[in-house]
């Protein structure tokens, strides 16, 4: 066991920093810059029963420290993510993926949770409760505990894998929902997706991004995704993965010692492609300087 | 693609609004005219894309517009100051399919990445007509240019202050075996219905990271959803989809 080794549902990661799902494609990308075996694991594009192309464009804009998206969940839908992506995933990637879940109903989850369930590649299903950039779905059963639940435990009969259900921010009380799909069978519990937002052009006084809304991402989010990792994590038992505005060493052990056993990396990724490695390359230094030892000592320090 | 901190040696006004930087450093990933780097500035978080005007070893020109904060904040960067780009990002585009007498058409600030384009299709030994499509006098930049390179250049402008009146649409030769284009969206729709060859369209649209990882600039084509920052952003006239 390495100083950066952590466990995640069973699993032993050898660092916690995973790229959060979105920002990362299937990792083709990023492994023309860098080994990506370096990393914990990642967690691929959200996918979906169905094919989709998403919102229309644009669906970018800059903010003061981040950035808001709103893509739509573009992505080839499960049968050929596993039919095509993940022999590609393969060849750039030998640990176990992380595999994130969106859908537009409970049956939709259930569906593709099982499709990837069958997937000896895939570590993870990570059921992301919590888009905000599509109509139905998405963030809906995300913001009601009763909902969470329901997916959660719908999910759960159809897998043996660890079940990550990811969290958004936007509600009043992060803790219950927690608590709800914990209860429901929940092996772990990822937050936060982005936290809603918009702008306006000056110019044509429309918005911005063409869905109208978007999702908030980057830096100026990470104290509110602090916030809700600490609330959750004071919550739970299960693990809890933390993320939302990642991007130093010291991120990563601020979110661990909020209750984080893995990090993911989200915005990071796209304004600076290497990272990732970088964080990983930057943390022992960053322990040394802070008396840490062995990262899985501050797991939860500050709760 | 690589992450490379270049220094800049000049960064000029060409018109009003239209400046060129010369920047110094490793341009060894560009590997086709059309493709472009993404600059990190200081303060903002997403990076900022800029098609590539020329790039040799050791050096890489861009031409750009002020159209908002980004640009606007590198064009108040001085020589000797230090900038962070990703470069080598793109497909460009590609000039086996050219022919013998190729034509380029650009529009405004859509020009700069053709003129890489034009040196390598004349170092093919190809004889390369130009067609460049301007607002009005003031905001006309690189005719000589495409000139000295040995093109044969048409300039027009909206107002007929310069050039020909009209649009690039009203310029084109009678004859030409393919053609290459890049400018305003309205441009690229008038130019693909004027045209009578096959051609190379370089699109823009707003990026996140520039390299293929977010999705964000995605559009569809009749051979599927394409990313405009990697697999793109130069599309085939025939896989072209126009929304709307």
């Amino acid at each position: 066991m390495g100083r950066l080794t952590t466990s995640l549902c069973g699993t032993e990661l050898d660092n916690p920093v995973i790229p959060a799902s979105g920002t990362f494609g299937y990792g083709y990308e990023f492994s023309e810059l860098y080994d990506i075996n370096i990393l914990g694991t990642f967690s691929f594009k959200g996918t979906t029963l169905e094919e989709r192309f998403g919102n229309p464009t644009p669906r970018v804009a800059e903010c003061t420290a981040g950035m808001i998206n709103s893509v739509g969940l573009q992505n080839p839908g499960v049968m050929r993510v596993i039919s095509e992506e993940l022999p590609k995933l393969k060849k750039c990637f030998d640990k176990p993926v992380m595999a994130n879940v969106s859908g537009f109903s409970v049956d939709d989850y259930v569906y593709t949770c099982e499709k990837l369930d069958k997937e000896p590649q895939v570590g993870w299903l990570e059921v992301n409760i919590s888009c905000p950039n599509v109509h139905g779905g998405g963030m809906s059963f995300g913001t009601d505990p009763g909902a969470a639940a329901q997916v959660t435990e719908a999910v759960k009969k159809v897998t043996t894998k660890p079940v990550i259900v990811k969290l958004t921010p936007n509600v009043t009380d992060i803790a219950s929902i927690a608590k709800a799909c914990e209860d429901a069978g929940a092996d772990g519990i990822s937050l936060i997706n982005t936290l809603l937002g918009m702008r306006i052009n000056l110019n044509t006084r429309r918005p911005l991004i063409a869905n109208n809304t978007g999702g908030l991402s980057g830096p100026a989010v990470f104290p509110v995704a602090l916030r809700c990792v600490w609330q959750a994590a004071k919550a739970v038992k299960v693990p809890v993965v933390g993320m939302g505005g990642v991007s130093c060493a010291k991120d990563v052990i601020e979110m661990m010692m909020a209750g984080a056993t893995a990090v993911e990396v989200g915005a990071a990724n796209l304004v600076d492609p290497l990272a990732c490695k970088k964080i990983i390359e930057a943390l022992p230094e960053e322990m040394d300087r802070l008396g840490i030892d062995k990262l899985t000592d501050i797991i939860g320090a500050a709760l | 693609m690589k992450d490379v901190l270049f220094e800049i040696k000049e960064n000029v006004p060409l018109t009003k609004s239209v400046y060129r930087m010369t920047l110094s450093g490793d341009a060894s990933e560009i590997a086709a005219p059309g493709q472009f780097v993404n600059f990190k500035l200081d303060g903002l978080y997403l990076r900022r894309p800029v098609s590539v005007y020329d790039a040799e070893e050791g050096s890489l020109t861009v031409i750009y517009k002020v159209v908002g904060r980004g640009t606007e904040q590198m064009s108040r960067m001085a020589r000797g100051e230090n900038i962070l780009a990703l470069t080598g990002l793109g497909n460009g585009y590609d000039t086996a399919k050219s022919g013998d007498s190729p034509l380029l058409i650009g529009g405004g600030v859509g020009v700069p990445p053709l003129y890489m384009l034009a040196k390598k299709l004349i170092s093919e030994g190809k004889k390369v007509s130009v067609v460049l499509g301007f607002n009005g006098a003031d905001e006309v930049f690189c005719e000589r240019e495409f000139s000295e390179l040995g093109c044969d250049v048409a300039v027009t402008t909206v107002d007929g202050s310069y050039g020909a009146r009209g649009f690039v649409t009203d310029a084109l030769p009678d004859s030409y075996s393919y053609f290459y284009t890049c400018g305003p969206e309205p441009m690229l729709k008038a130019v693909y219905r004027a045209t009578k060859t096959s051609g190379q369209f370089s699109f823009e649209e707003r990026m996140g990271c520039g390299f293929g990882a977010c999705m964000c600039c995605s559009c569809r084509t009749v051979t599927g959803y394409k990313r405009i920052c990697r697999d793109g952003p130069v599309l085939e006239k025939e896989e072209i989809l126009w929304e709307d």
